[in-house]
């Protein structure tokens, strides 16, 4: 699953612009991940800081 | 808040701003909808416009200008230094903003000019009727409400998703998408009226790093690298952080500015029925400079011109409204926009010997009329291989 880091996550809208499938949306200070997320790690790529990451399911 | 406009706006940026207010002045009701509790921040902008571009739509006022540039650097990756002035030494070229204020200024005048105007307020989804938008959700302090629209602006930045939520893919290709870091920086020492841009593989792979004045001792130092280049121990913050604790190791940094800047092309179509979408969302940033203050402005007050016209006429049909998309392609920043496309596809790819050969066959060069395509074309007059190796391209650049 994608993990969002809050505490490094700048709220910018980078990783919403890269997301093949739509599943991040920047909600003013606020990223959220739609169930349609399929992991592919393209956001996490991206991300000027860092903040976001793949993780296996708990 | 009303329930019904003839047009909708979502953004409340230079292009939502620029499209509220031409609607209103065109006699249209329009509301501007911007998700942000406060319009102009936080900012995401490098905040550099040429004087021109700037002029074209509102007079220069010193209360959203941090400083004034009259030239401009390009740093080789070996240190070389290129100066680029005006033919007039002295003369202004271009502006830092203050966007915060130059955002808030934007949409008073479209507020003045008639517009309504609504913050923390989310456009969560369209209204679809028929495969035609009509209106959107609009959630705002817990309450979610119908408006509906002849015409809906999409304008919502790089984080675009109203239009993708209408059905048109909006990704930008991950090569294509400059990640980005800046730093507001107070206490350095720094040449007050020129900008700077550093380039090469070590510095900002596929990109570059700008350090834009911001007044005394003070400047936006940032970086954007291709999202390719991107990853862990190697993303932008690095490589800004690095260059920071080099060159300005006493600086203060007193804001701190993630962002994400498009260099693709356009999007293939920016009109459906009952919607335009615009600036940052249409994807119509300079893919050269990474510029998109004055592309945000031209395309939101075209694209309400066109709206005008079309509701006028009572055909807000996508074959209708293509006027739009048609408009902006052929002006003279459509072309723009693919010539410096094609442009950075070959600058992006050139190693940093043949930068440094480049940058170093020119130190200086005052242009009549200060811009990147002139620069270019000096470049190219001083070193003739070029044309070659540019092919098909050199010749739109004589």
């Amino acid at each position: 699953m994608l993990k969002v880091h809050r505490d490094i996550c700048g709220y910018c809208g980078c990783c919403v612009s890269v997301c093949p499938e739509g599943a991040l949306e920047l909600i003013d200070a606020y990223l959220s991940v739609e169930k349609n997320c399929t992991n592919c790690g393209v956001c996490a790529k991206v991300c000027p800081l860092g903040a976001l990451e793949v993780v296996d399911e708990e | 808040m009303k329930s019904k406009y003839d047009m909708l706006v979502i953004g409340g940026g230079p292009a939502g701003a620029l499209a509220g207010k031409t609607a209103a002045e065109k006699g249209l009701s329009a509301l501007i909808v911007e998700k942000r509790p406060a319009i102009g921040a936080p900012v995401r902008c490098a905040e550099g416009i040429g004087k021109e571009a700037l002029c074209e739509f509102i007079d220069p006022d010193p209360r959203w200008i941090s400083a004034e540039m009259t030239g401009a650097t390009i740093v080789a990756p070996d240190g070389f230094v290129m100066k680029l002035g005006s033919e007039m030494a002295g003369s202004k070229v271009g502006y830092v903003l203050d966007r915060k204020i130059f955002d808030r200024e934007l949409v008073w005048k479209a507020a003045e000019a008639g517009c309504d105007v609504t913050v923390k307020s989310r456009a969560a989804a369209p209204i679809l009727e028929d495969g035609a938008v009509k209106g959107a959700k609009i959630e705002h302090a817990g309450k979610t409400t119908d408006v509906r629209a002849d015409v809906v602006i999409a304008a919502d930045g790089v984080e675009s998703k109203f239009s993708r939520w209408c059905g048109i893919d909006t990704t930008v290709p991950v090569r294509e998408i400059m990640s980005s870091v800046q730093y507001v920086m107070t206490d350095i020492d720094i040449d007050e009226q020129s900008t700077v841009f550093y380039l090469g593989n070590e510095v900002a792979p596929e990109g570059y790093l700008w350090v834009f004045p911001k007044g005394k001792r003070s400047a936006n130092v940032g970086i954007g690298i291709s999202g390719k280049k991107s990853g862990e121990g190697h993303r932008a913050k690095d490589y800004l952080d690095r260059f920071v604790k080099k060159t300005f190791p006493e600086g203060k940094t007193i804001e701190y500015i993630p962002g994400g800047v498009s260099v693709c092309r356009p999007l293939a179509n920016t009109a459906a029925d009952g919607l335009l979408i615009t600036g940052d969302a249409a994807r119509v940033v300079d893919p050269l400079t990474g510029g998109g203050i004055y592309n945000a402005m031209y395309t939101g007050r075209l694209a309400a011109e066109v709206a005008a016209v079309c509701i006028g006429k009572g055909d807000v049909s996508r074959k209708a409204l293509m006027m739009y998309d048609r408009s902006w392609r052929e002006s003279k920043l459509g072309k723009s926009i693919e010539r410096n496309y094609l442009i950075k596809e070959y600058v992006i790819k050139l190693p940093d010997t043949k930068l440094n050969e480049i940058i170093h066959s020119v130190s200086n060069i005052n242009m009549k009329e200060f811009s990147t395509i002139n620069l270019i074309k000096e470049i190219i007059r001083v070193n003739p291989k070029l044309v070659l190796e540019l092919g098909v391209l050199a010749a739109s650049l004589r």
